[in-house]
């Protein structure tokens, strides 16, 4: 069992930078995370890439960079390719290496485990040949993979990202399906000045739309009814727009609709969580310095709320002065003074938010889909199944759980979760809030019953 | 809203019961709490059990064995009802043993219990050699097995669904999230406290809310001696057949995932799963099915029984409170026929009511000194 | 489908899918050279045999699980060496 002042989960943005700041604070720390490098999602395999590809995902990949070098501090260890599978309220942690478990304690614990696309569930959206966007981000960044002619549909800044880094790549997208609408716009308008504030934001917007335009690739605003269909993969998307019905072969769809804060660790320590209604996701409730509801754990990056790359760094120091203080490295007073311009840092990063959850909202028919629509793609259960469970007496996603098993599978919920609690929510007219989310216990991922087995007592053999 | 029954507790053993009730012709309304109350039926095995049971009370044994019996015609009936299929299987069950001793001691026990039933309780016992041609995943160290021709098992989460559709079905009515936070007697009848300070009325009122009874129990002059006991469950990936039948520890559901558990653990209202007990499951299954060491578990959960005194059921009707009726066991899945076919009976006072003075709460008296 | 940035010609090392033999980049995501070999559908699910491939890359989804040494492994978290044998996993896994 190793013992630390510090555990990291996750070797992100916000876990990199807390992983630094926490070591020269003086604390000794083990930062954890499932890759075999560093980087979390954004900088997938930034320490790996070639120039070439580095080129081609742009100069904000590159701030990976300096964070993953910093991990080289003699009061930091890392270990990779590390799946952790159990975290108990004590801030120990089980994780697998190797087919082989380890255990650590810390005496404080921060989760940074980031984000997951949310769900987009279209008919179709199980064939082979859809992807996330992110996921075809992550071939490009890992393995300098691509796809050509891949359809990009949903909603979102990352969209216009990958579809740029395509065209780069020199396999523009063939077109951009987005969904939303101008009523969004208008709607997200009221917003656009405390957004200025990250007019930098804005203007690499606008330099990405221009790009995209420059490159010949379509854009289809407004889409709704997106259909993905094929005989065994995708062979082409149909949507429509302004009434009119678009038809598009194609054999990749790479689907985007936000990205949400992901919750698997927080609630499987039954930390407290809130409803966002604007960014229509779950999130750990936390202080001003990422401690949640467990005195001993706290979050940081994405996995608080959705900021994106920078705001993770910036929340990821401010975890781990929050962390330093509590572990008496540091005072409340140095603590404090050290946070003075990471707040303002950090209030300007998230300025544009409002702004964006607006604008990208995922459409009605995106999170509650019509009744065939597949919504739990493990165990391969309907929207109509939960909104029949509903009407059963189900108020809320673990007793849909218990009957018609959405949410048993080896994902955990992960991509079925939030559709499950809205379509609930709708059914039975109430706030997501009181509907709630699923319960989830260890083992995070799955593992298997020898590793599990390796942990036994020796005392305690057949009870 | 009124009802003739007012059924207190919309799990496995309140809605079985309701399904009888309805089945007489009674009005019935089932009052339920929400998604995230204790709920006892999640934590269930899916087990129809016969062995173990009443090893030293007789008259538990026979109610049990009486379920059993009445579980396939059952299970028929809620599958045309429902369209669902609860996959029963009823071809005998197996309590498997680490050591010729505990083999031979459980054997003796049953034995006993057999004499005491008039022979009526169909058992063997497996050596390691019969039990491998029985069952070929076990492992070298198994001592043996005892097989009783009377278990089985059903899938519970579609027993659970069936129910609740044909409690809807049949008339009944079941109000979901709705904590019941007080019963009183009332003019013919009894009144509840709903949660948001409405009122609801029924003639009579069934007390089968689990752990809830310790709280309302003492309100219609219930003892409800109960405690909660933890038992941790875990179930594996889907994988292709492992197990020809179920076992007390093991049982491989109709969708492909081994199930495995349970413990018993007194710690009182706390339904975590620790590592300590998942771990030391995990290696009595590989020590039973040396091939479950590659397999991933994907899920575990825990859940609180509702364990009496004695671990048998309570069935009583109240003496203060003629008309209220508690009803508790740990064993709501194999118990669910003989609740839906032969309760009813006895909350109806009808001549074919079974007896079930065994189980009354009289029996936990502290002899006087 | 998709194509390699790098020069496809460097491929270095084989492994196979269901005895299908097949090239890619020594220590490469599993995942990503199933993909870059053109092969869609890497396992058939348990409840309906539906075809399924890769989805989200990041360990998350369990889509692309395969069957390595009698274990399901998830293709995106694990690395190609020469001679990996995979396959295809269809319902249980096989023993």
């Amino acid at each position: 069992m190793t013992e630390v002042d510090l555990i990291i989960l996750g070797a992100g943005p916000a876990g990199m930078t807390a992983a630094r700041t926490a070591a020269e604070g003086g604390a000794t720390v083990l930062l954890i995370d499932e890759q075999t490098s560093p980087g979390g999602q954004i900088y997938r395999s930034i320490q790996n890439v070639s120039d070439q590809r580095a080129a081609i995902l742009g100069p904000d990949y590159g701030q990976g960079r300096p964070l993953a070098e910093a991990l080289d501090h003699s009061n930091i260890s890392v270990d990779y390719a590390a799946t952790v599978w159990r975290v108990d309220e004590d801030g120990s942690v089980v994780y697998s290496i190797g087919g082989q478990a380890r255990q650590a304690k810390g005496r404080h614990l921060i989760v940074a485990t980031g984000a997951l696309e949310r769900p987009t569930p279209v008919p179709g959206w199980t064939l082979p040949g859809v992807m996330t966007a992110g996921a075809a981000q992550i071939l490009l960044k890992s393995s300098g993979i691509v796809p050509e002619r891949a359809v990009l549909a949903g909603a979102g800044p990352l969209l216009y990202l990958i579809a740029c880094q395509l065209i780069t790549a020199g396999f523009p997208p063939a077109l951009l399906v987005e969904t939303q609408t101008r009523g969004n716009f208008f709607k997200a308008l009221k917003y656009l000045p405390g957004a200025l504030r990250a007019w930098p934001y804005i203007n690499k917007g606008r330099e990405m739309l221009r790009q995209i335009s420059e490159a010949g690739v379509p854009r289809y605003t407004g889409a709704k009814d997106i259909v993905i269909a094929g005989d065994g993969c995708v062979a082409g998307i149909a949507f429509t727009v302004a009434g009119r019905r678009y038809d598009i072969a194609c054999e990749t769809v790479l689907l985007h609709s936000g990205v949400v804060p992901n919750t698997q660790i927080t609630r499987s320590l039954r930390l407290d969580h809130d409803w966002d209604d604007r960014q229509l996701c779950f999130y750990p409730r936390t202080d001003d310095w990422g401690v949640t509801s467990n005195p001993v754990v706290s979050v940081a990056g994405d996995g608080a709320g959705i900021g994106g790359a920078t705001a993770a760094n910036l929340g990821g120091k401010l975890a781990a002065l929050g962390a330093l203080k509590a572990l008496g490295k540091i005072d409340a007073t140095a603590r404090d003074a050290k946070a003075v311009p990471l707040r303002a840092a950090l209030s300007r990063e998230t300025a544009i938010r409002p702004f964006l959850d607006t604008l990208y909202r995922p459409a009605d028919d995106l999170r509650k889909p019509a009744d065939d629509v597949v919504i739990c793609r493990c165990e391969e259960v309907v929207a109509g199944d939960i909104r029949r469970y509903a009407k059963l007496g189900c108020t809320g996603p673990n007793q849909a759980k218990a009957f018609g098993r959405s949410g048993m599978g080896p994902c955990q919920g992960r991509y079925c979760g939030l559709t499950v609690t809205e379509i609930l929510a709708e059914a039975n007219g109430l706030p997501p809030s009181d509907v709630g989310y699923y319960h989830i216990r260890s083992p995070l991922k799955p593992v298997s019953l020898g590793e599990l087995a390796s942990l036994a007592d020796d005392n305690n053999h057949e009870e | 809203m009124s009802s003739e029954y007012a059924i207190i507790g919309g799990g496995v053993v309140g809605l079985s019961i309701a399904h009888g009730l309805l089945g007489m012709g009674k009005r019935v309304a089932v009052y339920d709490e929400g998604d995230n109350a204790f709920r006892a039926s999640r934590g269930n095995f899916g087990l129809i059990w016969v062995q173990s049971k009443g090893l030293n009370e007789p008259a538990y044994a026979k109610w049990t064995k009486r379920s059993a019996v009445a579980w396939q015609n059952y299970a028929d009936e809620l599958s045309e009802g429902s369209g669902l299929d609860l996959s029963l299987h009823q071809d005998g069950g197996l309590d498997y043993h680490m050591s010729e001793e505990t083999l031979a001691s459980t054997a003796a026990s049953y034995e006993n219990l057999k004499q005491n039933l008039g022979g009526a309780y169909p058992f063997e016992i497996l050596d390691h050699k019969a039990l491998k041609k029985a069952e070929p995943g076990i492992g070298p160290n198994v001592a043996g097995a005892i097989l009783h021709h009377e278990d089985g098992h059903v899938n519970p989460l579609r027993l659970l669904q069936a129910l609740a559709m044909e409690v809807r079905r049949l008339g009944g009515v079941i109000r979901t999230n709705t904590h019941v936070g007080n019963i009183e007697a009332a003019e013919g009848g009894y009144k509840l406290t709903l949660e948001g300070a409405k009122q609801a009325f029924a003639e009579r009122v069934v007390l089968s809310a689990g752990l809830g009874a310790m709280d309302l129990g003492p309100k219609l002059g219930f003892k409800a001696p109960i405690r909660p006991q933890r038992g941790q469950v875990m179930i594996t990936e889907k994988l292709p057949p492992l197990m020809n039948r179920p076992a007390s520890k093991f049982r491989q559901v109709n969708e492909g995932g081994v199930q495995i558990g349970a413990s018993q653990e007194e710690v009182g209202l706390d339904d975590r799963e620790t590592l300590a007990i998942t771990a030391g499951l995990a290696r009595h299954a590989i020590d039973v099915f040396p091939a479950l060491s590659k397999a991933k578990l994907v899920r575990s959960w825990s859940a609180l029984r509702i364990m009496s005194p004695d671990g048998l059921p309570i069935y009583q009707q109240s003496i203060s409170n003629p008309g209220a009726y508690l009803v508790t066991c740990h064993s709501g899945i194999t118990l669910s026929a003989t609740h839906s076919r032969f309760l009813p009976l006895w909350l109806e006072g009808h001549a074919d009511t079974p007896d079930l003075t065994p189980f009354s709460e009289e029996r936990f008296d502290v002899p006087a000194a | 489908m998709f194509q390699r940035l790098d020069d496809p010609s460097a491929d270095d090392v084989s492994f196979t899918f269901d005895g299908q033999q097949l090239q890619a980049r020594q220590g490469e995501n599993l995942a990503a050279a199933l993909i870059a070999a053109g092969v869609v559908s890497t396992r058939s699910t348990p409840v309906s045999g539906a075809p399924r491939g890769p989805f989200c890359m990041m360990g998350a989804c369990y889509d692309c699980v395969v069957e390595i040494n009698g274990e399901t492994v998830q293709a995106c978290m694990t690395a190609v060496t020469d001679g990996l044998q995979v396959q295809r996993v269809t319902g249980g896994v096989d023993d």
